[in-house]
């Protein structure tokens, strides 16, 4: 590798948080109980997170109980009523990893790196949501009631 | 072998039936697209079609001076992506290039160049409304199944396949868009979002991005392939370029 490769990919490194950054979780049943990392979620600043259409981008695929937003998708279910339907740790483990649910899962899997095909070079090893996102989701999620 | 490639062919082509309804790309449009689509004054896609019937003619050894009136390709798109004598796999942005370097003696335009895109428009244009009929048997076989291995494959960060989309969930809204089944009948196609024309490549890129998986070269032999692939899962529907998109 020449000199400037080296920089380069020492520059990679250093932009993307550091390796090992999923956070480790036990599954039981359909849910993953406990706060990943111990972590309290903030609703929000999950309700930021599932609306921002650069990186969790859920809304392309959900729709949420708010009328100002335009063009939500409907490949997934509303997500109205998902704090009634669900529990924290059910709704912890969907946003974690669905496949862990139903290996045909279309939604993604939040906050898991190993085992994806293809991904593009500048998300490669980086989940798409922190631990500490994925809790504020689920906190934000919990709130949407009947 | 050749039994095994013709028994291959038809698990294919039922597969292909079992698999959900295919749809012409037209139909999951929104009316006004559709209707200006049709129209060729309301469609900036036809700038290309007229430069590209320019091109045709234009210089000595022209395309015209071989093929003669722009007219005779007329169900040549159609039939599209091919296996070319020399067992490369050729879509008509290949084909054209290499008549360009082979048989004009000139360097090749380059994917997404301007010309290229004409060409490419004016060609396909001629076969509007005809059913797409590639080969899917002999030499064919073997890229479709690299295709159909594509298609099937999750890719990228958020781990989705080509038929998660285009198969399980075409009909349902992604955000501002009708997900269609993912035909390459409409291109090269004008997209608004562009503001300009593009090949299948282009917008193949874009699927890729969208799941932030590895976007392949323009002309890339994994794009041929699913271009293949999404071409034989078109066979029998109607030829729509050049298209109009959002
Ligand atoms: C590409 C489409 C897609 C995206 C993007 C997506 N989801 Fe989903 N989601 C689905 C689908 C489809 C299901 C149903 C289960 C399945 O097949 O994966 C689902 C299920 C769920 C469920 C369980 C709902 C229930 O009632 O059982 C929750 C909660 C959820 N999603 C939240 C989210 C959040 C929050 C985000 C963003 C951080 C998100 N989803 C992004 C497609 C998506
Ligand atoms: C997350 C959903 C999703 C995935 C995964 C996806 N696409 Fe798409 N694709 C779309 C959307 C949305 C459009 C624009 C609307 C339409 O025409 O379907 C589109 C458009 C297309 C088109 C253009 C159709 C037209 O007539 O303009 C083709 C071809 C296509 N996709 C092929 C593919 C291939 C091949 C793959 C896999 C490498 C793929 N797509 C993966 C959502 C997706």
């Amino acid at each position: 590798m020449t000199a400037r490769g080296v920089v380069l990919l020492a520059l990679l490194l250093a932009a993307a948080p550091a390796a090992g950054q999923v956070a480790s979780f036990a599954v039981t049943g359909d849910a993953i109980a406990a706060p990943l990392e111990g972590r309290v979620g903030n609703a929000a600043r999950g309700a930021a997170v599932v609306r921002n259409r650069e990186t969790a981008n859920c809304l392309i695929c959900h729709s949420i109980p708010d009328a100002t937003e335009r063009f939500m998708g409907e490949v997934g279910p509303p997500l109205a009523g998902v704090g009634a339907r669900l529990t924290p740790g059910q709704i912890r483990l969907r946003l974690v990893d669905p496949t862990l649910l139903n290996p045909a899962a279309a939604m993604p899997a939040y906050h898991r790196v190993d085992g994806l095909a293809n991904v593009d070079p500048r998300w490669r090893g980086r989940p798409v949501l922190s631990a500490q996102e994925i809790e504020d989701v689920v906190a934000y999620l919990a709130t949407l009631g009947d | 072998m050749i039994r095994a490639a013709a028994g291959f062919a038809l698990l294919a082509c039922a597969t292909l039936a079992g698999a959900a309804e295919i749809r012409p790309s037209r139909d999951y449009l929104s009316p006004e697209l559709r209707a200006q689509q049709d129209d060729p004054s309301r469609h900036p896609g036809w700038l290309w079609v007229e430069e590209g019937e320019a091109l045709w003619r234009r210089g000595a050894r022209s395309c015209a001076s071989c093929h003669g009136d722009i007219a005779g390709m007329r169900g040549v798109s159609a039939r599209y992506p091919t296996v070319a004598a020399d067992g490369a796999l050729l879509n008509l942005e290949g084909r054209i290039e290499r008549c360009r370097t082979e048989h004009q003696g000139e360097a090749a335009f380059g994917y997404e160049s301007e010309p290229l895109l004409s060409l490419t428009a004016a060609i396909a244009q001629r076969s509007r409304g005809l059913p797409v009929s590639v080969a899917t048997d002999g030499p064919a076989a073997a890229f479709l199944e690299e295709g159909r291995r594509l298609f099937g494959m999750r890719q990228g960060q958020l781990n989705l396949s080509c038929g998660q989309c285009h198969d399980d969930n075409a009909g349902r809204r992604l955000r501002g868009d009708v997900i269609s089944n993912g035909l390459p009948t409409g291109y090269p196609a004008y997209r608004l979002e562009w503001n300009t024309l593009g090949s299948l490549h282009r917008r193949l890129r874009a699927c890729s991005l969208g799941v932030r998986a590895e976007q392949f070269p323009l002309g890339s032999p994994e794009y041929l392939a699913l271009e293949l692939l999404l071409a034989a899962r078109a066979n029998g529907q109607p030829v729509e370029a050049p298209g109009l998109r959002r």
